[in-house]
C-alpha cells in the first residue's frame, strides 16, 4: 500500500490534467482521479511491465474519462473519434505573426482562461493527442499505445491539433501596430 | 521541424525553404509558440487540500478492496 501511495502522489496530477481536459468539469475529474487509481489498484497485478507504468494508469484514466461522460450524456455512445473529421486548421488561415511576449499581453488568470477556452474547442480526440503528446510529453508510440490509436493516426491529429490551437490564438496573440500618437496635446 | 524528427536532407530543404518564405516561418513560429505556452500554464491545477482529499479517498477505497 506504501509503494502504492507513492505512486499516487507521482502521478495524480497528471491523471487529474487528463481528466479535466476530457470531462471538462470539476466534480467529474475528482471521480475520474479516484475511479482510475482504484482500477489500477484492483488491476495491479495485470500491469505486466511491457509498457510505462504512467501510459498504463492513463490510458486506464481516459477510459474512465469517457465513461463518465456517457452517463452524463444518458446513454449516449463517446468515444475520441468524435469530430475528428473537420477539415479546421487543416490550412493555416491566419497568417498574422504574433507579438514577441503574447504572455505579457495578458494577467496570469485571463491568459489561463484564454487558454482553457481555446483548447476546450478542439474535438476530444485532438485535444486528447495534444496534451498526451505536447503537454505531458510521452512519445508518439507512447501515445498511440495509450489511446490504442495508430501511429500515423496519432501524428495526423497531432498536427491538427497544434494548427487549430494555432488559428484560434491568433485572434489574442497577434501582434499589435502601436497606436499613433494622438496629435494637438492639452 | 516541431519535433526535431526530420531526416538531414528533408531538414536542409525545409530550412531553406523557411529562409524565402514568410508564410510558412511564421506558422512555424507561432506553432512552436503555441505549443511551448500549453506546456508552461497549468490549467487544472490540483489545489493542495483537494489533493490531500483525493488520496485520503482513494487509499481508503484500496483498503476495502
Amino acid at each position: 500500500m506504501a509503494a502504492f501511495e507513492k505512486l499516487v502522489r507521482q502521478y495524480d496530477r497528471q491523471v487529474f490534467r487528463i481528466a479535466n481536459h476530457i470531462v471538462q468539469n470539476r466534480e467529474d475529474a475528482e471521480d475520474v482521479v479516484q475511479d482510475a487509481f482504484l482500477k489500477a489498484y484492483e488491476k495491479l497485478d495485470q500491469f505486466q511491465g511491457n509498457s510505462k507504468f504512467y501510459t498504463w494508469l492513463v490510458r486506464i484514466a481516459v477510459n474512465e474519462a469517457l465513461m463518465r461522460l456517457r452517463k452524463r450524456r444518458t446513454g449516449k455512445m463517446v468515444s475520441i473519434d468524435e469530430d475528428v473529421e473537420t477539415e479546421e486548421g487543416s490550412m493555416p488561415r491566419d497568417l498574422a505573426d504574433w507579438s514577441p511576449d503574447p504572455e505579457a499581453l495578458y494577467g496570469q488568470s485571463e491568459m489561463g482562461d484564454i487558454l482553457r477556452k481555446t483548447i476546450q474547442g478542439l474535438p476530444p480526440g485532438f485535444r486528447v493527442v495534444f496534451v498526451l503528446r505536447d503537454v505531458d510529453g510521452l512519445s508518439t508510440e507512447e501515445t498511440a499505445e495509450t489511446l490504442g490509436l495508430s501511429i500515423p493516426a496519432v501524428k495526423s491529429r497531432l498536427l491538427r491539433a497544434r494548427l487549430q490551437l494555432r488559428e484560434r490564438l491568433s485572434r489574442y496573440f497577434k501582434r499589435r501596430e502601436p497606436k499613433q500618437a494622438q496629435g494637438g496635446v492639452k | 521541424m516541431l519535433d526535431q524528427d526530420a531526416a538531414l536532407p528533408l531538414r536542409a530543404d525545409l530550412e531553406e525553404h523557411l529562409r524565402s518564405c514568410e508564410h510558412c516561418e511564421i506558422t512555424l513560429n507561432t506553432t512552436r509558440k503555441t505549443i511551448q505556452i500549453y506546456r508552461s500554464h497549468e490549467l487544472y491545477e490540483l489545489p493542495d487540500d483537494l489533493r490531500e482529499r483525493l488520496h485520503q479517498a482513494i487509499l481508503s477505497k484500496c483498503r476495502k478492496c
